[in-house]
């Protein structure tokens, strides 16, 4: 069995030692080129939301404010995704020049990295690199300051505006959007959000410039990306690949040779059953042959032993207990789904009874204030349509 | 001036006494005492001058800031789906087996308390748990009951 390997890219987890003089060159740039780097490389948000990066710092910097934000999300809380940790672990420089440079365009004088409560154990190791970091800004003549802000356990305030919610020190519950963090965020100022990924691969751009960045990848979907590994695989862990694969060379990868389907983009996600493998590509959205699904990088693999039934009763009983709680929607909805699976398996309910659920998750889709209660459709619909027999024997 | 309300002032001279150094001030508690007391949220609120239920809507919000008693060492098992494939399960069984307790529950000496928390971010090493700050991965029912020993040691 020739197994085609997937090209393994290794540009998030490089030393780079010259690590200053990139971030010396970048600072001593116009703000106008950087920005133009930025756009042109075709970097989006690797939380799993997907808007263009340079766009974002744009509109930040065109808005005329007295104080500005940068924040970096690493409240990484979806099911299945872990790569975040290991890039503050590693290469947490990077991460911080791309906050450096982005304050410099937009002229943020602080920053703040947003840790979530189960990665406390990094803070003495992140505070050491905000140390040098903040030397380095000093000798480089930047006025720019980060702290950390540490969570507290709730998945939703990896959501940007709960996470803003939660650092002015109330419920992270998700706000109205319009306006967006880039005009009104933190503290009611125009703020940037990125996800640590993201960060760190605004550094690959300012030391290789946008076209290596953009050469990878495919249409839509450019650069490599990193993916979190796990479930039903000889081989869990952190890879470094290319955008555009499809689901299919990543199981042929990844597999252990049984696999069921594949759960892409965590609980949030969606569930590619064996059948759709080949036609299902890995990307934001755009003109790939079939499906492309965005993700934030969360690969869960399943094999033949795992009941789809028990996957999805897992995610649904994540939701109910993630769910802020705000809108009612999400709220009881996410209960109904947890009520209504068990009882359809118990035969309380008629098997016709999922139809009515598949209802309430298109509601939610539509009504939900924010992605969480929106994007539990996402998994509900992908699991029950795609394996309706084991949701009820 | 009680233990708690020198904590708080404390907490609140380090971190300001602005509304943002709610979440702040409600951690370095937890970190101190494992759970927020009523009385620990009635001085946070006199020392930040807000209504006290602004402090428990806030901590009530958060998993990780407990407003119910709990042991010195909190345990958090991550129940979230891989983990739950990897054998959450007997992980769970060799930790109440160890400490004659239940899931939710704090030993009579207040030592240790079992809890279930969602996705701890190590699904390739599950299954995972927290003890308070620390995490321990790619956990066998023997490894469990061999850790708690060692916090046992620690706390002869």
């Amino acid at each position: 069995m020739g197994k085609k390997q997937l090209r393994r890219m290794d540009l998030i987890f490089a030393n780079d030692e010259d690590f200053r003089d990139i971030l010396k060159q970048t600072l001593a740039r116009p703000n106008e080129e950087i920005i133009e780097d930025m756009i042109s490389s075709g970097l989006k948000g690797r939380g799993g939301a997907g808007f263009p990066t340079g766009l974002k710092w744009k509109l930040t910097a065109e808005e005329k404010a007295k104080n500005k934000y940068i924040i970096c999300n690493a409240d990484e809380g979806e099911p299945g995704t872990f790569k975040d940790r290991e890039i503050l672990t590693q290469v947490s420089y990077k991460v911080l020049a791309g906050m450096a440079v982005c304050a410099k365009i937009t002229g943020a004088k602080e920053g703040f990295i947003y840790l979530r409560g189960e990665y406390k154990f990094l803070v003495p190791l992140l505070n050491q690199e905000l140390d040098k970091f903040h030397s380095a800004c000093s000798e480089l003549g930047l006025k720019f300051n980060v702290k950390i802000f540490m969570g507290s356990g709730a998945y939703i305030c990896g959501e940007e505006s709960a996470l803003m919610e939660s650092m002015e020190g109330r419920r992270g519950e998700p706000r109205n959007k319009p306006p967006f963090p880039t005009v009104k965020g933190y503290r009611g100022c125009p703020t940037v959000i990125n996800n640590v990924e993201t960060l760190a691969h605004t550094f690959t751009i300012f030391k290789y410039g946008p076209r290596k960045f953009r050469d990878l990848g495919v249409q839509d979907s450019r650069g490599s990306k990193l993916f979190s590994v796990s479930g039903d695989t000889p081989t869990p862990g952190i890879y470094e690949l290319e955008l555009g694969m499809t689901v299919q060379d990543f199981v042929d990868d990844f597999g252990d040779g049984d696999t069921k389907a594949v759960q892409v983009g965590g609980a949030s996600g969606f569930l590619v059953p064996r059948k759709r493998f080949k036609e299902t590509a890995i990307g934001y959205q755009g003109k790939l042959t079939g499906i492309s699904l965005p993700t934030g990088g969360s690969m869960m693999i399943y094999n033949s032993s795992r009941s789809m039934y028990n996957v999805l009763n897992n995610y649904l009983d994540f939701f109910q207990e993630e769910s802020c709680g705000q809108c009612t929607p999400c709220r009881v909805g996410c209960q109904q789904l947890v009520k209504g699976v068990d009882a359809v398996k118990r035969g309380d309910k008629p098997t016709a009874y999922l139809d009515k659920l598949l209802k309430l998750t298109d509601t939610m889709k539509f009504t939900a204030k924010c992605g969480l209660g929106q994007s539990v459709a996402n998994s509900f619909q992908s699991i029950v349509e795609n394996f309706r027999e084991e949701m009820i024997y | 001036m009680t233990e708690i309300q020198t904590l708080v002032k404390d907490l609140a001279q380090s971190h300001g006494r602005s509304r943002e150094s709610l979440l702040p001030i409600l951690q370095g508690i937890i970190e101190k005492d494992r759970f927020i007391s009523e009385y620990a949220m009635i001085e946070v609120a006199k020392e930040l001058d807000i209504s006290t239920a602004e402090v428990y809507g806030t901590a009530s919000f958060y998993s990780f800031l407990d407003t119910e008693k709990r042991g010195k060492y909190v345990i958090r098992v991550c129940k979230t789906i891989t983990c739950a494939m990897k054998g959450k399960n007997q992980i769970l069984l060799a930790l109440e087996d160890t400490l004659k307790i239940n899931l939710g529950e704090t030993t009579p000496d207040k030592k240790f308390s079992i809890l279930e928390t969602n996705c701890l971010g190590w699904c390739h090493k599950a299954p995972a748990m927290l003890i308070n700050d620390d995490v321990y991965t790619e956990l066998t029912p023997e490894m469990v009951r061999q850790i708690i020993e060692d916090y046992r040691k620690r706390e002869a």
